[in-house]
This record gives C-alpha cells, structure tokens and sequence, in this order.
C-alpha cells in the first residue's frame, strides 16, 4: 500500500516534449513509473520516447486511461495546464512549475473547491511511492520502500530526510513534497489523514518550514486524529522577519509563522521534535522501535 | 517588488482614487517651481524611500514658504534615512514628494492583501489610521475588521458595508468607500499586486476619502505581464548583493555572522543556518544556489559570499539529487581556483556519486575540508571561523575580479 500513487497509477506529462518534460519523463520512465504518454499543444499524432504526443489532456486521458498528471510547463503558462488536467478528469496532478503568479493560483484553487481532483505543489518535487512510481524531480535511488510517510514543504530537504530514512533502514511508504508556495494543493493535514489510513505506514515525518500556519493546524489534527507516531522537524530558526528565505511561502511576517511557534505547537500534539535536520532518520528509529 | 508611495499614488489617481496634490522633486531647484504649480504657502515633503516610519524619523515635514520646502528638500535628497524598519545602514533617498497638507477629521486604515490562510483577497481596515498596523494587531485586536472577497463575485456592497459601518462612517461615505473598495480590488487584480496599503486613509474636513499615504508591492512572478510596472523597479532601495545576486538567479539574503553559507535548495539552506547556530556558530547570509549548480554559479556564489568581509569561513551543503556530486566538486574546485578564496572552506557533498565528489575535493590540493554528515560539516566551519577570529585573520582578499 502507499498512499495517492501504486504502481497502477497511469501518468501523462504535461510539457512532455520540452527540455525539463523530456529528462524527468525518462528518469520516471527508468524508475518504472507507467507513463503512458505526455501532451504538447501542436505536436499532437508524434511520438516521443516511444510514447504517444497528444494537443490536449482529454484527448490523452481518453486514449491512455491516465489518471495522474505532472506538469512541467513554464510559470505564465502553468495554471492553464492545471485547470486543463482537472478539466479532462485527471485523479493527481502534480505541478513542478516554480514561480507562478499567487492571483493565477487564487483562482486555480476557487476552480478545484469541491472537485475530487488533488493537486500537489506548485513549486513542489513532486510525489514518490518508492519501488513502484515516481512522478516529480526527486531523484530515485535514494528512496527505499519502507515503513515512513514524509510530507514537506522544500525539495532538497525532503532528499535529505529521505536519505536519512534510508540510511537507517526504515525506508518510506510515499513521500509528498507539497511545495514552497503560499498558496498550494494538498497539505499536511490531507497527507496526514492518508497516512493514518494507509496499513503500510507505520510513522510519519513532517518537514516544515518558517510562514503561515500550516504547521499549527497539523499539529491539531495530530492531537485529536493521528495514532501513528509523527516526527516533525522545522527549517527556518534562525530566519530574520521580512525577508523571503527562497521560498515565496517562507517568510515571518508581524512576527507570526515562527519556527518556535511552530515547534512549540507540534510538541504539545506530541510530535516528537527535532532541531537538527541531520537527525530526522535517527529520530524516526527511536520512536519506531520505541512503538514494538 | 515594492513601489515608492508616489508611484502607487499614481496607479491610484489613474484609477480614479482621490490622492493629495503633489509634485515629484528629484532636484533641490526644482522646488520653487513645484510649490508654485500646487499653489498655498505651506506644502508637506515627504521622503521617497521603501519603508514605513518615516514621519518619526524626520523623512516627512510640513513647511511654510517656498524656502523652507527648498532647505528641507536639500537636506532629504542624498541622505539616508534611517527608520525602525530599515535596519542601521537606512536608505537613500532619491526624490522627495511634495504635497498639499489635507484637513484631517479621521485617519483609517484601509489594507488588501491575499490571504493564504482562507486563500481569498482579504481587506483590513482599522478606525485606528496612521499607526503601524501590525502593532494594532497585537494590542487591539478588536479594532481590525476583516472581510474576504471571493475571486467568482468581486466587491459587493455588503462588504462596503461591514467595514464602513464598522469604521463609523455614515451612509454616504459608506458608498464612497464601496467605490473606493472596488476600484482598489480592480487594481489588486490588474497590476497583479500582494498587498495594498492605504495608511492613512483620512476623512477631510470637506467628507472626502483620501489616500494620504499608499504602499503597494507586487508580486514578483507576475511581472513577466507586466513590462511597464516591472520598470518602476528601484533597485537603490535593495541590498546591492541581494540585486547582484538576482542576476546571476541566485538566491541570497545577507545576516549578521561569520560563516558564509552556500547551499542547493531553500529548505536545506534554512536549515543548514540554524545547524550552523546549533553547533554555536552564526550564519553571515543564506544563499540557494539551485537545482543545477555549475561551475559558474558557484563561482558567482563564492564572489558574493566573499563580498562581505566579516565571513571567516565557508560551509558548502549540496545534496546531489538529479545533479551528481562529481560534476559539482568539478564546480567548487574550478571556482575556488577562479575566485581565489582565502579563508577555510569546508564542503558537505551527498547523495548520487558522493564519495567520488569528495575524493576529487580531497585530490584538488585545494585547502578544502570535507565532511559526509551534515552536522559534521557545520561543527568544522564553526570551528574554522572561530579559528580565524581568534587569530585576527577574518579580513580576508578576493583576487581576480571578486567582489559586488
């Protein structure tokens, strides 16, 4: 089990005949992920590593049964791309895009209120389910399948926890990186009730980061929803007020979306806490084999 | 991207929202001419710079006669102006605004802004005008009212209402206000802004509503549409490292300490400077290099690093993902040679090809440090920089063309 994407999962590319749409098509396509094909506006009836080009999503959908979606399509032109996929019914779309306009997202997530579709990122390394599908930039042969969920905030550190849960020998169950932008798809609550539920995922590590109250608002659905243990770690101590630290999302503004507040309401839910971000799989490991 | 107040007057008074008469002076000669064309004895100068506190600090004074306008105006132009909110170094003040002085009968406060939390448009408005409005916030929270606009409807009255009645306002200016609010939202959504900000928003003596000040900041991946706006962009209001650094599409903040940091990916970046400060060091900046760290990036990255004397030691954090980590100590060692660093460095490389990377570091002859764990890495630069402070060597030189 895992949780959003199995190896059933039937992917198409968005921007697939592009430079960044092709290299990641490959590296997914060598990973194993079933990506049945990939759309380009205008090179419709091509093919492109060995796989059908359509003009449009629901052409796709209709001739692949593809129920995922990642995007990779530039910034101006990303939101149209989202809204497409959710318009030809596409279960998981999962937009890479980073830097798209916050009022184009605004009305992106007006249009997906009340859908069944999820999106994951933008601006986001996308969503792997180690072993059987991988549709983002991560790269692959650092996850192993295992027993953790991880869902966070940045790219590289999502690397760096994984890594870590590997290097331990827990490996992971799905890993969801929900991006760095204020205005996002899935977030940590969802993820957190989809690990609950799923039978492989034996714990959960959370990685946040400084601005808005997403972590607080996880933390309260830890406390009164989630019996798994959850680890959680938070980037941005040190981070001074006003000032946007590489993510649009990460930043402290009137003195609300503090590390420490972060930290302090995710330790009364009872998440186990760390400080330092080399010690996410050696946390996960104390607290899993405290669980036996 | 933030505007000068009498840029974001401009887009309000072509938008038809009532803003003070004012001139824009960009030469203390120009003065007489100016309180000439706005006609009455007395005028408000008013300092152009990005930030709040002006009036406390001297950048806005009221003045008698064309004389007194023109020595106020000498004395603001050039300087810096140092307010609560620009940190000790201030900013400078290229142009000053000179204004009609506006019979006041109420200040208010009148803020739009995109609300992640509800994931609307959101206005804020306060009876309690003129003030800092995060300090409002925090001692009287009940004076903020707050009503979300949802992107399929627009402003609608009753929202006009909800505030005005709320603010106190009587039933005609509730309709003014009603217009203000939805020639606000139209411009919110044209110029493809993050926030807009009206403090204070005053109520004169002849029942007008006026902007008398106005911030507004757009949002920076949206001026791609926007060519016209993108130019009012006033790079003197930055740090000039945080602008050489955008050119080169990297990602850097200066901070206060001694270890420069180098890193790819912004997650990692924050937490690789509160490691730094775990094991007692303090971080001298963040800086993201980005997903594809090549040689010449990192290069650019070390000049800027380099650029602020205080750093005494650098710590390299790269999580090789999709980019393997041979490429990327090729990267560090042609950059180090090209640049010419001076102090200790000590590199953390992992992920695809690692152990290959740190040989080819090792085998550079280079004076570079390397470590595998990351906690590891952070206790050596801590170490080094202390090193070099104790012995008094922290100034260091970049050869070469270093430097911003």
């Amino acid at each position: 089990m895992s949780i959003l994407v199995d190896a059933d999962t039937r992917v198409i590319c968005q921007g697939f005949t592009g430079k960044q749409g092709t290299f990641h098509s490959e590296q997914a396509i060598a990973y194993g992920t079933k990506l049945v094909g990939g759309v380009t506006p205008g090179k419709g009836g091509q093919r492109h590593l060995d796989r059908p080009v359509f003009n449009t999503v629901s052409e796709a959908v209709r001739a692949t049964g593809a129920d995922a979606s990642m995007i990779y399509v530039p910034a101006p032109f990303a939101a149209d791309a989202i809204l497409e996929a959710a318009d030809a019914g596409i279960r998981v779309i999962v937009c890479i895009t980073e830097g798209i306009p916050v009022l184009d997202m605004l009305r992106v997530k007006a249009a997906l209120a009340g859908s069944e579709t999820v999106l994951i990122g933008p601006n986001c390394p996308g969503i792997i389910t180690p072993g059987a599908c991988k549709i983002g930039i991560m790269p692959g042969h650092i996850h192993q399948p295992g027993r953790v969920g991880i869902v966070s905030r940045s790219g590289t550190l999502t690397y760096e926890a994984v890594y870590q849960t590997t290097q331990v020998g827990l490996g992971q169950s799905t890993c969801v990186g929900i991006g760095g932008d204020p205005i996002h798809g899935i977030g940590f609550i969802e993820c957190l009730r989809l690990f609950e539920r799923d039978p492989q995922t034996e714990a959960i590590l959370l990685v946040g980061e400084i601005g808005g109250a997403d972590e607080e608002a996880a933390a309260e659905v830890i406390r009164t929803e989630i019996s798994k243990p959850v680890v959680a770690y938070v980037a941005g101590v040190t981070a001074p007020p006003g000032k946007r630290m590489g993510h649009a999302g990460a930043i402290i503004s009137g003195g609300l979306g503090t590390a420490e507040d972060k930290y302090a309401a995710l330790a009364a839910a009872g998440v186990a806490t760390v400080r330092s971000a080399a010690r996410m799989g050696a946390c996960l490991a104390e607290r899993l084999s405290a669980c036996l | 991207m933030n505007l000068h107040e009498f840029q974001a007057k401009q887009l309000l008074r072509e938008r038809g929202l009532a803003v003070p008469d004012g001139v824009l002076v960009e030469q203390p000669e120009a003065v007489p001419e100016a309180c000439a064309r706005l006609g009455g004895t007395r005028w408000v100068v008013k300092a152009q710079i990005h930030s709040g506190g002006r009036g406390q600090s001297g950048g806005v004074v009221l003045v008698e006669g064309p004389d007194q306008a023109e020595r106020e105006t000498r004395r603001l132009l050039g300087s810096r102006l140092v307010t609560h909110q620009t940190g000790l170094g201030g900013l400078p003040v290229g142009s000053v605004l000179i204004e009609r002085p506006t019979a006041i009968v109420r200040e208010l406060y009148l803020g739009l802004l995109v609300d992640r939390t509800s994931e609307q448009l959101l206005f804020i408005a306060s009876s309690a005008g003129g003030m800092d409005i995060e300090r409002v916030a925090a001692e009287t929270p009940e004076q903020i009212l707050r009503v979300p606009v949802p992107l399929v409807v627009g402003v609608q009255p009753y929202q006009a209402r909800r505030l005005g009645f709320g603010l106190g306002l009587d039933e005609a200016r509730i309709q003014a206000l009603g217009t203000l609010m939805e020639r606000l939202y139209r411009l919110f959504i044209d110029t493809d802004a993050s926030l807009i900000e009206i403090n204070p928003l005053v109520l004169t003596d002849e029942g007008d509503l006026l902007a008398l000040d106005a911030k507004i900041r757009l949002d920076d991946n949206a001026l791609i549409r926007h060519p016209a706006l993108a130019a009012l962009h006033d790079p003197s209001q930055e740090d000039p490292r945080e602008t050489a650094a955008r050119a080169h599409a990297l990602n850097y903040i200066h901070l206060d300490g001694h270890i420069g940091c180098m890193v790819n990916g912004a997650g990692l970046a924050m937490a690789t400077l509160d490691l730094i400060k775990l094991q007692g060091g303090q971080p001298a900046n963040f800086l993201d290099v980005g997903g594809g760290a090549t040689a010449a990036r990192v290069a650019e990255a070390f000049k800027l690093i380099l650029s602020d004397p205080k750093v005494a030691a650098i710590l390299v954090n790269i999580f090789g993902g999709i980019v393997r980590c041979d490429l990327i100590a090729e990267g560090i060692i042609q950059a180090v040679r090209e640049v010419g660093v001076s102090v200790p460095i000590v590199v953390r490389l992992e992920g695809t090809n690692a152990a290959l990377g740190r040989r080819m570091l090792a085998e550079s002859g280079l004076a570079l440090q390397t470590a595998e764990d990351l906690e590891a890495a952070a206790a050596l630069a801590v170490a080094a920089a202390q090193r070099g402070l104790d012995s008094g060597t922290a100034s260091h030189t970049v050869d070469g063309e270093g430097g911003v």
